[in-house]
């Protein structure tokens, strides 16, 4: 039975695989700020991404790769 | 611009290199774990960019751009699922796994980690043999890259075999010297440093364009603003950031850099920093190499397009300054892998295989030979570079990510068995050296053996099959009496 924080971690990641690729841009091909959409998203995408892995490896490290202590 | 000039920007650098080295050897006892490990104790700062240096060779300054110059900035997209979420995923789970148990039993390399568990020679020794032979001819590309850059550099003035020996001879001199501390040292001087240089170039060349009318959006060819199109497919993208993100994970210098950590407070740092880095890196590089298509420039015949694009905006003294920060790159990568490469030979072929009593000493004397060795043969191979050297160094990643998901089921499973493990790691290999090397098979128009399976990469097919194998073949298999889970489940804490 995993545990509520296994879980719930689970999820986070799987969405952070699933949408550091945009599919939902797919052909869109508007520009921001001289770049292409996608590129401001990937952008974004990875500071979401250094921030949850902040979390957590500050809050729930042992989650899945731990060891009992 | 002289090409003297070039050479002593170059050697400048170099010299600086290997007087890290120097002192990086100073401080380094004579013991296999601190030659290979130093000693395990590793800080953030240098784990992460001696990590990131290794995992970038030459392809962020020339294949990277070069491929957003031919097809499109969208490999930026790969790399972030690639390096920045599955790398650090699997840095995590594999990684922090790994380096609890190194800690908790002592393991340099990966063979020895299944080996002990499993209780097997067979397989450690198949482990270590897989990965050497993806590694040797991957270093030789490394080579040649060097050799080709510093020939293209000095307009031929250094020509290519004197070009590539000198970086051999460089290399050899400060990893035999100084082992993994003088490598992690001069990795994160040569991190630092390229990542300065691509900035530098990025913002150059950025205002450049921006003082043109229509700005830097201008830059930005019209077919390459969507995303997708072209070689990109969902497939694809997808295909190559899976099938290189759990390659890295298992070629013998990354690996063993799971080892390295001092604390775990290191490896929670570098966990949350890996996609920082890699936006830092990737981002400007490919867009360079896309506003390159974008103004017009032409790709020189067998060259490099970032050159080319170096040459039209900024000075000679700063491209030079580029190149030198590429051949960085590839040191510290092929620096790193003849590292590891001759702790793979020395600890899991020649110990338990031909000498099993050797001593510590002579063990240690052997791993800098076994540098010297490995370096020299990939150095003559890249002055002749065989067609099929070539094609399997082009395909180390694929090779190296079959490895992957048998050690992850280890490393998790306890009723995974050695069987399991040989089939899954033998079968998953020879899948893919058939799809590389072998005929192109279809049996009622189904693809068996080909290089896509309805746009998805045989590198992530072979995975699959390894998965299986290993989960299957474990599950109608016991475990020997020489197989011993404890070691991976209860003493690691």
């Amino acid at each position: 039975m995993p545990s509520r924080s296994a879980l719930g971690w689970g999820i986070v990641f799987v969405v952070l695989v699933a949408l550091a690729i945009p599919w939902f841009l797919w052909n869109d091909a508007s520009m921001v700020a001289g770049l292409p959409v996608w590129v401001w998203w990937h952008v974004g995408w990875m500071v979401v991404t250094a921030a949850a892995f902040a979390a957590f490896a500050r809050r729930d490290w042992g989650t899945f790769a731990g060891v009992a202590k | 611009m002289s090409a003297l000039l070039e050479i002593s920007i170059v050697a400048a650098y170099m010299l600086v290199a290997l007087g890290v080295g120097a002192v990086a050897y100073r401080v380094t006892d004579r013991t296999a774990e601190d030659y290979y490990l130093a000693g395990r104790g590793l800080g953030t700062g240098v784990l992460l960019f001696t990590t990131f240096a290794t995992l970038l060779s030459a392809f962020t300054f020339f294949g990277g751009p070069n491929t957003a110059f031919s097809a499109g900035p969208e490999w930026i997209l790969v790399m972030g699922l690639m390096d920045g979420v599955l790398f650090g995923l699997l840095w995590y789970l594999l990684g922090y796994r790994q380096w609890l148990l190194g800690r908790a039993h002592g393991y340099v390399t990966l063979g020895e980690m299944l080996g002990d568990r499993f209780g097997s020679k067979t397989l450690r020794g198949l482990v270590a043999g897989v990965s050497i032979f993806w590694l040797f001819p991957y270093v030789m590309l490394q080579q040649v890259g060097a050799g080709t850059a510093l020939e293209a550099l000095t307009n031929g003035t250094v020509p290519y075999w004197a070009g590539a020996g000198f970086i051999t001879l460089f290399m050899i001199a400060y990893v035999v010297l100084s082992g993994m501390r003088g490598v992690a040292w001069t990795d994160t001087l040569q991190g630092v440093f390229m990542l300065s240089m691509v900035w530098l170039a990025f913002a150059w060349i950025a205002s450049a364009l921006a003082a043109e009318p229509g700005g830097i959006g201008a830059a930005m060819p019209t077919e390459f603003r969507a995303l997708g199109g072209g070689v990109y497919s969902l497939q694809w993208m997808l295909s190559q950031a899976i099938g290189i993100a759990f390659g890295v994970t298992m070629f013998p210098q990354v690996n063993q850099r799971f080892f390295v950590g001092k604390s775990e407070k290191v490896l929670k740092r570098t966990f949350a920093l890996w996609p920082v880095l890699v936006v830092l890196l990737f981002v400007p590089a490919f867009l360079l190499g896309s506003w390159a298509q974008g103004v017009g420039l032409a790709m020189p015949d067998g060259g490099n397009i970032l050159p080319v694009l170096l040459a039209e905006y900024t000075p000679g003294w700063f491209a030079a300054l580029v190149v030198a920060g590429a051949l960085a790159a590839m040191m510290s990568s092929s620096d790193s892998m003849l590292l590891s490469g001759a702790s793979y030979f020395t600890r899991d072929l020649y110990r338990p295989f031909v000498n099993a009593d050797a001593s510590e000493g002579y063990e240690n004397k052997l791993g800098r030979i076994g540098v010297v060795v490995f370096a020299s043969a990939t150095f003559v191979a890249s002055l002749f570079t065989p067609g099929t050297l070539v094609s399997i160094g082009e395909t180390a990643f694929g090779g190296f990510a079959q490895l992957a998901l048998p050690v992850g089921v280890a490393l998790y499973w306890r009723n995974t068995t050695r069987s399991g493990m040989l089939a899954g790691v033998g079968g998953s290999q020879l899948f893919y050296l058939v799809t590389v090397f072998g005929p192109t098979v279809y049996v009622g128009g189904v693809p068996v053996f080909a290089d896509a399976y309805w746009g998805w990469l045989p590198s992530v097919v072979g995975m699959a099959i390894g998965l299986v194998l290993t989960v299957g073949v474990s599950a109608v298999t016991a475990q020997a009496t020489s197989e011993d889970t404890s070691v991976y489940f209860e003493a690691a804490d």
